[in-house]
């Protein structure tokens, strides 16, 4: 995807919506927060508590789970709302396999679209084919293989996936500690190893190649799901996730602002417990939380 | 300096610090990751990374990083910054966060988001004035700049959204910043100059 010729002012063609420039943006977030938010005004109050990107959308998981029914893209108009609120990037979330919802989050120049298990999905053998689009996708993943298997499909950031809307962090911390613990299994693989590695993850085998070469994902790798305090954040960081994306853990808390200031900073000081315990003071309740193995739905279940 | 090379650190509070030390290694530098005011000790040079300039703003100000950082670029500190590292040294930024400060080490003002959102993000050869061949630029929801003041050199430009042409690269001094991300294409030739600068 290319546009325009070359121009007069000493720079040659300019290709818009490579990988290189995809994967670009979810570089410069790393060791950032993604908060999710519902409103403009929650926008702001996380683009004010140092939030690198917004997620934006109707319902947070908690509310989804608690509601039911059919969750789907967001509607335009709280999107458009909510980029007109902040200057920090604003991404939101498109069913699995829906990609006539990424084509209208494409229109709308989201900067990150999220094929996300959170919503319903809506194609149960299929992912979109995200080279298809400009806009880079983040996608979830429970293990390895779902990792690179998104990964051949387009996606430009991996985030584990987590049990969502929980305030739970131990299948973010489940999910995380698989993907890096292969990643670093591979690196000792033979390469007669890493055909099995293939099979086994049922990925390309270039890609297994490719991590075998470097230990880690092609893509960042970001944490999500469940999480709800500043020692969450230092958690999943310190386990290898390269940023965090914050849920319901935020605006279901007592005093949204003051924790989401709180797992920035203990997302920037990671390796630091006294500025982590500094900031953990005080912050009022946070939100309830649910036992996993309550839970009617499992979404991270879902994906393929 | 002694016998070694130059002290090099790389603010390492948000943003792709990683490409940065890497190809600060590359170049046999071993950079020192600034958080704190006493990472700050003993400097030649400091890099300045992509990464989200709000958010650093606001991580520098509670790290207590700001002010002993300004003070040790008003006395001559050698610095680049690239994307929101530009917009950190800059004297001033346009379309930023009401609250958000900048260092003020080079006297330009700087647009943040001058291309628009992620879609319009692009990659382009540039050409860059003292680098021998074109520099592979990555530009990420990139700033330009707007106002150069005197005593600044402009060292490559491109075509603005409206047509007009924007600085990209500039130095002041001991002071280079650039709208793109050398280190995200393993360009290592603005560190280069960087440490040419710290000599």
């Amino acid at each position: 995807m290319t546009s325009g010729a070359a121009r007069q002012d000493g720079t040659g063609e300019r290709q818009q919506g490579t990988l290189r420039v995809k994967r670009g943006l979810a570089e410069m977030l790393r060791g950032g927060v993604i908060m999710d938010v519902v409103t403009p005004e929650q926008a702001k109050i996380a683009e004010d508590a140092g939030a690198v990107s917004v997620m934006a959308l109707e319902r947070v998981p908690a509310d989804i789970r608690r509601d039911g029914g059919v969750a789907r893209m967001s509607d335009p108009a709280l999107i458009a709302a909510i980029q007109e609120a902040v200057t920090i990037p604003v991404m939101a979330k498109v069913r699995i396999g829906h990609f006539a919802e990424a084509q209208i989050l494409q229109v709308l120049e989201v900067d990150y679209i999220d094929e996300s298990e959170v919503l319903t999905p809506a194609d149960e053998a299929h992912h979109i084919d995200k080279w298809a689009f400009s806009v880079p996708f983040v996608c979830g993943a429970t293990n390895l293989g779902e990792a690179l298997r998104r990964i051949s499909e387009g996606a430009a950031m991996i985030r584990s996936k987590g049990e969502a809307g929980t305030g739970n962090v131990v299948e973010a911390v489940r999910h995380l500690r698989s993907i890096i613990g292969d990643l670093r299994k591979i690196t000792t693989a033979d390469p007669a190893e890493r055909y099995a590695w293939a099979k086994q993850l049922q990925a390309p085998i270039e890609l297994v190649e490719e991590v075998a070469a470097t230990g880690k994902l092609p893509v960042p790798l970001f944490c999500a799901g469940g999480l709800a305090t500043p020692a969450d954040a230092a958690l999943v960081m310190q386990l290898g996730a390269e940023a965090v994306f914050v849920g319901s853990g935020i605006f279901k808390s007592e005093d949204p602002a003051r924790r989401a200031r709180a797992i920035v900073e203990a997302t920037a000081h990671f390796g630091d417990p006294e500025i982590v315990a500094k900031v953990s003071r005080g912050l009022g309740a946070p939100m309830a939380g649910a036992e996993i193995s309550t839970l009617e739905v499992k979404l991270a279940d879902r994906g393929w | 300096m002694s016998g070694r090379g130059p002290l090099v650190g790389v603010l390492a509070l948000q943003g792709d610090v990683r490409e940065h030390t890497g190809l600060l290694a590359g170049l046999g530098i071993e950079a020192r990751a600034v958080r704190r005011p006493v990472d700050l000790d003993e400097l030649d040079a400091i890099v300045l990374p992509g990464g989200e300039s709000t958010t650093l703003s606001l991580l520098l100000q509670s790290a207590e990083v700001f002010e002993p950082l300004a003070a040790r670029l008003a006395k001559g500190l050698a610095a680049l910054g690239t994307c929101a590292g530009m917009i950190l040294l800059a004297r001033e930024v346009l379309d930023g966060r009401e609250d958000q400060r900048c260092l003020g080490a080079i006297d330009v003002s700087v647009r943040r988001n001058a291309f628009g959102r992620q879609v319009q993000s692009f990659e382009a050869d540039l050409a860059v004035r003292g680098i021998d061949k074109a520099m592979h630029a990555v530009f990420i929801r990139a700033p330009v700049v707007e106002r150069v003041g005197p005593g600044v050199e402009v060292l490559a430009s491109v075509e603005g959204p409206d047509g007009a042409s924007r600085p990209v690269v500039c130095r002041q001094g001991r002071v280079i910043v650039a709208s793109f991300h050398p280190e995200l294409a393993g360009d290592d030739r603005l560190h280069r100059l960087l440490l040419d600068l710290v000599g």
